[in-house]
């Protein structure tokens, strides 16, 4: 069984406020998560705002460094003490996913110079290795070549965009992607092709994906494992249909409860939302 | 009861006039609560604006008319044109964004009464405002606070409050918890039922969550590149759609414990600008035919209340019964070739459609 990832007393610390008014917020409180399997997996990260789970994708891509213990992804120090990989090697392994495609790529910059670029200094490929791999990373996702060369990113759609920087992500055929809310910016009817389109990558380029959402009913149709997190802690960690099927955790429970799902209805308590009564409201209408 | 005669809602911009609500009739019974769910870019919060009769530059309501079946002071029937007086009296609006919607340098109690600071009943009001954000489960120093100390749901419901505070007939919320997390927002879809129990008005809620509409409403319009295709009671919307487009909305996001594989919506909604002959759902639709492509469907009513605008209505409950027999996920994707057939189609089907 390989390692696939692994988080050690993971904390993250961060201080606000000026000398006088000191605030600390503890982002990840002792994080301790281990996924090992032979075969990619897709695992998904939940929780609601706040909680911490934007904060461990960070520190797990290395844009933010962990103020104790440390992350591994395949048995390599990625962020904390005993980190030794450059950048580049680095990405070669790991790479993102963001959620507003619109913001990750420059205006002002095409698109395929990003890809060419990650192709060329990350793959360390050469002209014409980097364009295969840029034609065969695009074609993998229902892009062709010809349509994305030489165009800015306001000249496409953000479902189109947003398959254009998961093919980015693939040039380097990383071991594990992190997508951070990959689908919350497109329309909801169009969610599923690009839902659908990671577990096809799992299967072809067998590529892990830490999948980061809070959205539980795609985490559900597509992960493997899911860990829930709530205040900066994983409160619960499991195989995605069972832990979602039988919440264990009171939290995952509550959050289960909270999904407006089309198969039963919320029980609505009794309870009087008052106000004016229709004479108070009249009065005080001007 | 709201009565929509053939709206339609106008964009003036660079390029010309764009129709983004385009000959919309619907007749909403007092004391419901209708939902309006599509894509975006639909025209939904387009309509939403009209129904609030806030209409300005860039947008105007070039044909049709609202009547909103009350009168005003004077006796005279309230439509698009004098609304804007009963704004927030009988009419009034959550928005999405609780964040720029409030005044980020103005206490929030200051916000809600908005009187000359002479008056001598403002602090009456101010008593009555404590007491109503109590009931609506905040606590009544939070209106003390500006709108940055308070957390997202709190500011929601206090959009909530201020939006309910006079009691209006009409309460229109233009997807009032998108920004919200899931546990938040059920407390304040909560809160907007028991509001309506409690005074029985009418709420008009645009959301894309297809979940949040099934909880909530008791009526829903689907609308699709500007036009009305369904309007029906929600519980025939989701349980028997009459127009595929419908079905595959609701049938485009997985739920829990419901392993069928699902693929999404392929393709693209038509520009507005230059819309397609006929149907305009035709070329994403399973079972369009020729007719579809030259003639447009009306809006008819094909069961008692239930109105969709196809011609080929009586087959939705078959595309239904086929969808409802998906292959499981986990079948397919275990048999690779089939799984990348069914991404790459309709991978392939968005890019016909650009």
């Amino acid at each position: 069984m390989k390692t696939i990832l692994k988080t050690e007393h993971l904390n993250k610390v961060y201080r606000l406020g000026s000398f006088t008014r000191k605030v600390s917020i503890n982002a990840l409180n002792d994080v301790n998560l281990t996924i090992t399997s032979d075969e990619p997996v897709i695992v998904s990260l939940v929780g609601e705002s706040g909680s911490g789970k934007t904060t461990l994708a960070k520190t797990i891509l290395r844009l933010v460094e962990p103020t104790s213990g440390k992350a591994m992804v395949y048995d390599r120090v990625v962020a904390g003490k005993g980190q030794k990989q450059g950048k580049t090697e680095f990405l070669r392994t790991v790479q993102p996913i963001f959620q507003n495609p619109f913001e990750a790529f420059s205006r002002y910059r095409t698109i395929d110079s990003y890809l060419y670029e990650t192709a060329t200094r990350v793959a360390r490929l050469g002209k014409d290795a980097a364009i295969q791999a840029m034609e065969e990373a695009l074609a993998s996702v229902g892009l062709e070549y010809q349509d994305v060369r030489g165009k800015y990113p306001n000249q496409f759609s953000g479902g189109e965009l947003q398959r254009a920087s998961i093919a980015r992500a693939l040039i380097p055929r990383p071991s594990l992607i992190v997508a951070d809310e990959p689908v919350s910016m497109i329309d909801a009817s169009r969610r599923m092709i690009i839902i659908n389109l990671f577990l096809l990558l799992k299967q072809k380029y067998k590529t892990s994906f830490l999948y980061i959402t809070h959205d539980l009913a795609t985490a559900y149709y597509i992960s493997d494992y899911i860990a829930v997190m709530h205040h900066g802690s994983i409160v619960e960690f499991g195989q995605a249909k069972q832990v979602l099927s039988s919440p264990q955790h009171e939290y995952t429970q509550l959050l289960l409860d909270s999904i407006p799902t089309l198969t039963h209805k919320w029980v609505q308590q009794p309870h009087s939302a008052g106000g004016l009564t229709p004479e108070e409201a009249s009065n005080t209408r001007r | 009861m709201i009565r929509l005669n053939n709206v339609v809602g106008t964009y003036t911009t660079q390029r010309g006039t764009v129709n983004a609500v385009e000959d919309v009739s619907l007749e909403i019974p007092r004391g419901i609560t209708l939902g309006i769910a599509g894509e975006s870019g639909c025209g939904k919060s387009t309509l939403m604006k009209v129904l609030y009769g806030d209409l300005g530059f860039p947008l105007a309501l070039s044909s049709g008319s609202v009547d909103y079946g009350f009168r005003d002071e004077h006796g005279q029937a309230v439509t698009s044109q004098n609304i804007q007086k009963e704004w927030f009296k009988r009419i009034s609006y959550i928005p999405q964004s609780s964040m720029s919607s409030l005044n980020p340098v103005v206490r929030i109690r200051d916000q809600f009464v908005d009187f000359p600071s002479t008056s001598k009943n403002k602090a009456q009001v101010l008593e009555l405002v404590r007491s109503y954000v109590q009931k609506l489960g905040l606590p009544p120093e939070s209106i003390d606070a500006y709108a940055h100390q308070l957390s997202g749901g709190m500011r929601q419901r206090i959009m909530v409050a201020m939006a309910t505070f006079f009691r209006p007939e009409i309460i229109l919320a233009d997807e009032p918890t998108t920004a919200l997390d899931v546990v938040v927002q059920k407390g304040i879809l909560l809160l907007l039922m028991e509001v309506q129990q409690e005074m029985k008005n009418t709420i008009v809620l645009v959301s894309h969550d297809m979940g949040v509409h099934y909880q909530i409403t008791h009526k829903m319009l689907i609308m699709y590149a500007a036009k009305a295709v369904e309007y029906a009671d929600t519980d025939a919307v989701f349980g028997q759609p009459l127009h595929p487009y419908t079905l595959m909305l609701t049938n485009s996001l997985p739920t829990i414990g419901d392993d069928r594989a699902r693929q999404g919506l392929p393709g693209h909604p038509p520009s507005l600008w230059n819309p397609p002959q006929g149907c305009r759902f035709a070329p994403r639709c399973p079972l369009a035919t020729d007719r579809c492509r030259v003639h447009e469907p009306p809006l008819v009513e094909h069961q008692p209340g239930h109105f969709s605008a196809c011609h080929y209505a009586e087959n939705v409950p078959e595309l239904k019964a086929s969808l409802d027999q998906a292959p499981k996920l986990s079948d397919i994707v275990e048999n690779a070739p089939m799984f990348s057939d069914i991404v790459g189609s309709a991978l392939k089907v968005d890019e016909v459609a650009q």
